[in-house]
C-alpha cells in the first residue's frame, strides 16, 4: 500500500497543475470578456483569395492591467 | 416642381425611412449623406460583409466631432494604454456598438488601414481595443476613421482618469478559486477519517492531517486574509462589524485544526474552515455583482471633452482641459461643450443645456453674458473668455461640496448591527462553558468546548443569507429596468418614506412633447413648414416635422439657415418664413420663452408653435398607490409656469418648489434628511447630482440607460418609474427575508452549541451542520424573493 503516498502525491501535483492553469488564465484576462467570443465564432472566414496581412497574425500582447 | 412622395423604401445602412431618393448609390438607398458616404467607405474597402450578419446594422450620425486636440501629445499620453518605438495599444469607449456585425467590422479595421495592426472587441462592455503603428497613423487620423464609418469613440474626462475595475475582481476570483481547491482536496482526505478508518489504514491518518493543515494554511492567510484586516480595522475603530465574528471563527477553526493535527489528538476541522471560506467568499462575489454598461461613478467629467481649441495670438490651439487658465480664449464650435464658466466674447451664442438642467430647448446668450460650463453651442463657432478655471465652475464646484468627499457610510446595515450583539452571545457562551470545564477540572474538555463554541456558532448563515436574498431582490429589479448599484442599496430602499422628484426630464418625458399651434394652418400649410424645417437640423425643426407628420414634401429653394434667428425658403412659390418672433416679424412678443417658433408664409402672420412637455404617464396613479406614511416633494430648476398642473398629478399640500439651483437641491435635502425623514431622490440632470449625492438614495431617471447619467445609487429605466411603489414593496419584503432567515439560523446554531458546551462536538457533526444550514437557508431565501416579487407583480 506505500504505492498510495507515491499516488497521493502525484494527484496534488496534477490538481496544483489545474490551479496554476486556471491562475494563469485569469491573469492573461481570458475571463474578461464571457460574450463576444461567442459571437465571434459565428463569423465566415475572410475569403481565400484575400491574402492574410503576416502582421495581423503577430499580436502584441496588450499591455497588463496592474498585476 | 418636382413632388417626391416619400417611399416605404429604408435606408440600407441604418434602416431609418428615407425621406426621398436623393442618396443612391449601387441601387441601394439611403437616408443621408452620412449613411452613404459609410456604405461608400465600406464597400471600396470590401468589408460589405458587414451588411450580411445583420439588416441595418449601422446608426445615423448627425454630428462630427472636431478632434484637433488629439495631435496634442499630453493628451494622447493619457489616453494610450502601451506604445512603444513602433505601435500603440489604445481602448475606446464606443456607444453605438449594438449587434454582430459591430463586432465583425470593428474587428476587420486592418482592412480600412493596414497601419492599423489588430483590433479586438469587448461587447459588453463596448469597448474596442487597437493596436496600430503610429508612425503611419496619428491617433486622430485613427478616430477620424472610426468615426468616418459611423463608430465615434466617446472621449471624454472620465476616460483619461482610467479606472482600474476588474484588478479587484481578479484578486477575490483567485481568493474563492483557491479556496474551492483547498476545500476540494480537503474533503477527500477527511472522508476516510469520516467513515471509519482500518487499522492498516491508521499509517495514512497523519498524513492526511498533515496535508489538511498544509491545505488550510493558503486559505487562512491568502484568501481569508480580508477577514481579518477588515476584522482589525473595525477593531480599532472601536465598532464590531460582521467580519469580526468571522475572522475570530477562522482563527480558530485553523488554531485548533493546527494543534490537533501537532498533538496528533484528532482530525481538526480543515474541511469545516475551507469550506466556511469558500462560502464565505462566494457571499461577497455575489455581492460584487457589476454592471459593464452602466457607471454609477460619474461625474461631470465624463460630460466634459478632453480638449478644447484655444486661441493664442490669433492661432488655434489644441490644450487640455486642465491647463485651461482665466483669462483664455477659447473658441468653441458647433455641437462642442463650455468646459468652464466663460464670458461670451464673440459670435452668437445659442446653447442647450440639456446636460446641466434636463431642458432641451436652447437658450440664447448674448455679449458679455455669463455661459456656464456645460452648455453646448448650436450653431456657428463662439469665442468665449474664461472666467473660471474647470474645477472650480458653478457646476463642477457642487463636487468640491463636503458630500462628495465624505466616504459612503449612510446607513449601517441589518448585518452589521446584528453582528454586535451576536458577537457579544457566543463570546459569553463560549467564556463560560470553558469555565464551567475549568472549575470541573478538566482542562482539556475546557478547551475543546470554548473552541467548539465558536466554530459551531458561526454566523456564517447571516453572511451568506444578506447576499443571496438581496442579489435575488436585484436581479428581479433588472428584469424591470430598475439597476442598483449594489445590494446595499436595497436595504437603503426599504427604508426611504419621503421621495423628492425633479421636474424636467424626471417626471416630464423629453421625447413624448406634445405641439400646439396657436393658429390655424391647412394641410397644404403644414406640408409647406414641414418641408422647410426638413432642411434644418435644429432640435425644434424636428421636433416640428414630428409634430407635423407630415408625408408630403416639396422642394426648397432659397434656403437660407441664420443660426439663432431662423430659416427661411421659397417652396412652390410661397415665401416661408420661420424662427424668433422678430425674425418672421410677429407684431406681438409676449414670450420671450425659446421654445417657441414663429411662422409666416408670403410676409403673411400665421401664429407661433409651443412645444409643451408632456408629463410621463402613470404618474398621478404610482404616486396614489403609495401609502399614506410616504411624503413627495417636488424640486424644479423651472419657473412656476407648471404649478397649477403639477398640483393636479401630486397629492394635496405637496410642497412645490421651483427656481431651485443645484446648490439650492441639495440643501432641501439636507433638510428634510435633519427633520428624520429618510430621502428618495430621483433626478436626471447635472444640476440634480448634488442633491442625487446627498440623498439617502439618489434615483438617476432615463429614457436611454447608456446614456450618461450622474453619480446616483440606482438607475431607473422612465419605463419603469410607475413601478417604483412595488419596487419599495420588494425591497421591504426582502430585508424581512433576511431577518427570518436569521431566525431560521439560529435554530441551527443552538442545536449545534448543545453539543459544543458539553465539549462533545465532533468535526463530523460540524461538517454537516454547517453546510445543511447554508442550503436551507440559501433556498429559502430564494424562494421566497421570488414569492414576493409574484406578489408584488413584478416580473
Amino acid at each position: 500500500m506505500n504505492i498510495l503516498y507515491f499516488l497521493i502525491g502525484c494527484s496534488i501535483v496534477v490538481a496544483l497543475l489545474f490551479l496554476a492553469a486556471f491562475f494563469w488564465s485569469i491573469r492573461n484576462g481570458q475571463h474578461d470578456d464571457m460574450h463576444t467570443p461567442a459571437i465571434r465564432i459565428l463569423f465566415e472566414d475572410d475569403k481565400p483569395e484575400e491574402k492574410i496581412d503576416p502582421l495581423s497574425l503577430k499580436k502584441p500582447r496588450p499591455k497588463e492591467s496592474q498585476s | 416642381m418636382a413632388v417626391t412622395t416619400s417611399t416605404a423604401a429604408n435606408c440600407y445602412h441604418c434602416g431609418t425611412t428615407c425621406e426621398d431618393n436623393q442618396y443612391i448609390l449601387d441601387d441601394k438607398p439611403f437616408c443621408c449623406a452620412g449613411c452613404r458616404s459609410v456604405y461608400q467607405i465600406l464597400s471600396e474597402n470590401n468589408l460589405c460583409n458587414y451588411y450580411q450578419y445583420n439588416d441595418t446594422p449601422g446608426q445615423r450620425t448627425e454630428t462630427q466631432q472636431r478632434f484637433d486636440y488629439l495631435d496634442e501629445p499630453s493628451i494622447i499620453s493619457k489616453l494610450i494604454d502601451y506604445t512603444d518605438k513602433e505601435i500603440t495599444v489604445i481602448t475606446f469607449y464606443i456607444p453605438s456598438i449594438h449587434c454582430s456585425s459591430c463586432i465583425w467590422l470593428l474587428e476587420h479595421l486592418h482592412k480600412l488601414d493596414n497601419s492599423i495592426i489588430h483590433s479586438r472587441i469587448d461587447f459588453l462592455k463596448k469597448e474596442v481595443n487597437i493596436t496600430f503603428r503610429h508612425n503611419q497613423l496619428s491617433l486622430r487620423k485613427l478616430v477620424e476613421l472610426l468615426s468616418a464609418v459611423g463608430y465615434e469613440p466617446l472621449i471624454s474626462q472620465q476616460d483619461v482618469v482610467k479606472e482600474k475595475k476588474h484588478s479587484v475582481n481578479h484578486s477575490l476570483i483567485k481568493r474563492i478559486a483557491l479556496a474551492g481547491f483547498c476545500m476540494g482536496n480537503v474533503m477527500l482526505f477527511t472522508f476516510p477519517e469520516y467513515l471509519g478508518l482500518s487499522s492498516f489504514e491508521r499509517q495514512f491518518q497523519f498524513l492526511f492531517g498533515w496535508l489538511n493543515l498544509a491545505f488550510s494554511i493558503p486559505v487562512v492567510f491568502y484568501s481569508a486574509r480580508d477577514f481579518f484586516t477588515s476584522a482589525w480595522a473595525s477593531l480599532k475603530n472601536k465598532i464590531i462589524n460582521l467580519d469580526t465574528p468571522l475572522a475570530l471563527i477562522i482563527a480558530v477553526l485553523f488554531l485548533r485544526t493546527a494543534f490537533e493535527v501537532i498533538t496528533k489528538t484528532g482530525p481538526g476541522f480543515a474541511d469545516t474552515l475551507t469550506g466556511l471560506v469558500f462560502l464565505l467568499l462566494m457571499g461577497r462575489w455575489v455581492r460584487q455583482r457589476t454592471y459593464h454598461h452602466l457607471s454609477f461613478e460619474r461625474d461631470y467629467r465624463s460630460y466634459f471633452p478632453v480638449g478644447v481649441t484655444l486661441l493664442k495670438e490669433g492661432k488655434e490651439k489644441a490644450a487640455a482641459i486642465d491647463d485651461i487658465n482665466i483669462g483664455d480664449r477659447m473658441l468653441i464650435h458647433n455641437n462642442e461643450i463650455v468646459p468652464a464658466d466663460s464670458i461670451l466674447m464673440k459670435g452668437e451664442g445659442w446653447f442647450d443645456f440639456s446636460f446641466v438642467t434636463g431642458e432641451s430647448a436652447p437658450v440664447q446668450k448674448v455679449l458679455g453674458e455669463i455661459v456656464y460650463a456645460g452648455g453646448r453651442q448650436l450653431g456657428e463657432a463662439v469665442e468665449m473668455e474664461v472666467v473660471k478655471p474647470v474645477s472650480q465652475s458653478y457646476l463642477t464646484g457642487l463636487w468640491n461640496n463636503e458630500t462628495f468627499t465624505s466616504s459612503d457610510s449612510k446607513i449601517r446595515n441589518f448585518n452589521d448591527s446584528i453582528a454586535k450583539y451576536f458577537s457579544y452571545a457566543v463570546l459569553v457562551i463560549a467564556f463560560g462553558s470553558a469555565i464551567f470545564w475549568m472549575m470541573q477540572g478538566s482542562s482539556g474538555k475546557a478547551w475543546a468546548a470554548f473552541t467548539a463554541v465558536i466554530i459551531v456558532a458561526c454566523p456564517c448563515v447571516i453572511a451568506l443569507s444578506t447576499p443571496f436574498t438581496l442579489s435575488a431582490v436585484l436581479g428581479i429589479f433588472d428584469k424591470n429596468r430598475f439597476y442598483l448599484k449594489n445590494t446595499d442599496v436595497v436595504e437603503q430602499l426599504a427604508r426611504i418614506n419621503t421621495l423628492v422628484f425633479d421636474k424636467t426630464g424626471t417626471i416630464t418625458a423629453p421625447q413624448a412633447s406634445t405641439l400646439k399651434f396657436s393658429g390655424k394652418l391647412t394641410e397644404f400649410q403644414k406640408e409647406l413648414i414641414a418641408s422647410l424645417a426638413r432642411n434644418s437640423m435644429h432640435p425644434l425643426s424636428r421636433e416640428i416635422i414630428k409634430g407635423l407628420k407630415a408625408d408630403t414634401f416639396y422642394t426648397v429653394n432659397n434656403y437660407r439657415e441664420i443660426a439663432g434667428k431662423g430659416i427661411s425658403g421659397i417652396i412652390k412659390g410661397h415665401s416661408v418664413v420661420m424662427g424668433s418672433a422678430l425674425f418672421t416679424g410677429a407684431e406681438f412678443t409676449d414670450t420671450a420663452d425659446s421654445s417657441t417658433v414663429h411662422i409666416s408664409i408670403d410676409d403673411d402672420y400665421l401664429g407661433c408653435f409651443k412645444i409643451k412637455q408632456q408629463w410621463r404617464s402613470g404618474l398621478k396613479a404610482m404616486l396614489n398607490s403609495f401609502g399614506p406614511d410616504y411624503k413627495f416633494h417636488l424640486i424644479s430648476g423651472d419657473n412656476e409656469t407648471d404649478r397649477k398642473d403639477l398640483a393636479e398629478i401630486f397629492p394635496a399640500k405637496t410642497p412645490l418648489s421651483f427656481k431651485q439651483s443645484p446648490q439650492d437641491k441639495l440643501e432641501y435635502i439636507q433638510q428634510l434628511q435633519q427633520t428624520g425623514r429618510k430621502v428618495m431622490m430621483l433626478g436626471d440632470g447635472l444640476n440634480d447630482a448634488g442633491a442625487l449625492k446627498q440623498s439617502d438614495l439618489g434615483v438617476a431617471v432615463t429614457d436611454n440607460i447608456n446614456n450618461f447619467n450622474p453619480g446616483c445609487d440606482a438607475i431607473l429605466d422612465s419605463s419603469s418609474l410607475p413601478e417604483m411603489p412595488r419596487f419599495i414593496k420588494q425591497a421591504e419584503h426582502g430585508v424581512r427575508t433576511i431577518k427570518k432567515s436569521f431566525g431560521i439560523a439560529l435554530i441551527y446554531n443552538l442545536a449545534g452549541i448543545y453539543f459544543a458546551v458539553q465539549g462533545t462536538l465532533s468535526p463530523l457533526t460540524a461538517a454537516v451542520l454547517m453546510p445543511l444550514s447554508t442550503i436551507t437557508i440559501i433556498t429559502f431565501t430564494s424562494i421566497s424573493t421570488h414569492y414576493f416579487a409574484k406578489k408584488n407583480q413584478l416580473k
